[in-house]
């Protein structure tokens, strides 16, 4: 019987999309556009916190959003309620972004990238996969709402720490469900030291300044 | 081809098990078929500000320093999903 040859190949098995997000962030560079990415489980509320900064940018700043899901347009078609541009990207059975989905989605948008200040892009809902695919962003943001309890982020360890500010959402809901801050807070420390979390309300505008600002923070830190 | 060689971290986002209970199927009908994977796990590094060192943790929900439980500043290593080797019968 023949030896087997011990071939080194030593390449990480997303070096492919971590090539294309790496073209994609010279793009955004180039351009002069800030992109923030939006990570969550299904339903704690990404779609409804970037209705409200599209909103608010939006009369400041040129914002444009991609929102990916497996099917339907229904995000998309609640997110142009703003007046800003925004498409959607159905993954088919796809259950995270990937940066050949955003490249091509930007490309067949016939956006111009020059013309944009922010660039959203909202995840499909999921806290798993998304946390292995790079798309280029300058900031990724991990959500986390009221109703889903205090661990997550400890179930959810990968997604957390690939994030560069956490927000808590819902919080208008927070103590009907016996929400408790505090532990939750230490949690999301606990596996992404260093970044910085936020309590929202979409519904009440709670807490969103102190979000758009440092939504803001992100970019001006680029510019430099 | 018979064997493939990876080294898999505990924050790749992927499960072992998973991967290894798929891996034969995929395997199907390509030139790795009847091959073995062969996983290496790799561990979750910090850097610890209290040790200021380099430093493992073993529990991937709390990024602690295993020597002092000290809550790391930053993680150095362990979302490797990389394929290292390939075994070839020539």
């Amino acid at each position: 019987m023949t030896t087997p040859r011990l071939l080194e190949v030593r390449r990480k098995v997303l070096s492919k999309n971590d090539a294309a997000a790496q073209v994609l962030r010279q793009r955004f560079q180039a351009a002069g556009v800030c992109v923030i990415s939006l990570v969550s489980s299904p339903g704690s509320g990404k779609t409804a916190f970037l209705e409200q900064v599209l909103r608010n940018l939006g009369g400041t700043h040129r914002v444009a959003a991609l929102v990916g899901d497996l099917a339907t347009e229904n995000d998309a078609v609640r997110l142009r309620r703003s007046e800003q541009p925004v498409r959607q990207i159905v993954t088919g059975t796809v259950c995270h972004l990937d940066a050949s989905m955003v490249e091509t989605s930007l490309s067949d948008s016939g956006w111009r990238l020059e013309g944009l200040d922010f660039l959203f892009i909202e995840n499909v809902g999921n806290l798993v996969c998304p946390a292995s695919y790079d798309l280029g962003e300058n900031a990724r943001i991990v959500l986390l709402s009221v109703t889903e309890g205090e661990d997550k982020p400890l179930k959810y360890p990968s997604i957390f720490l690939g994030a560069d500010a956490a927000i808590i959402t819902k919080a208008d809901l927070a103590e009907a469900v016996g929400f408790d801050a505090g532990t939750a807070h230490r949690n999301i420390r606990a596996v992404c030291p260093g970044a910085p979390i936020f309590e929202i309300s979409s519904k009440t505008s709670a807490g969103m300044s102190a979000a758009l600002d440092w939504i803001n923070g992100v970019s001006s830190a680029r510019q430099q | 081809m018979s064997a493939v060689h990876l080294k898999l971290g505990p924050l790749s986002g992927v499960a072992k098990e998973a991967l290894l209970f798929s891996y034969d199927l995929a395997c199907e009908g390509t030139i790795l078929e009847g091959s073995t994977l062969i996983i290496e796990d790799m561990p979750v590094c910090i850097y610890c500000p209290e040790c200021r060192a380099e430093r493992h943790t073993s529990g991937t929900g709390q990024m602690q320093c295993d020597v002092c439980g000290h809550t790391a500043d930053h993680v150095l290593c362990g979302a490797e999903l990389e394929l290292s080797a390939l075994e070839l019968i020539t």
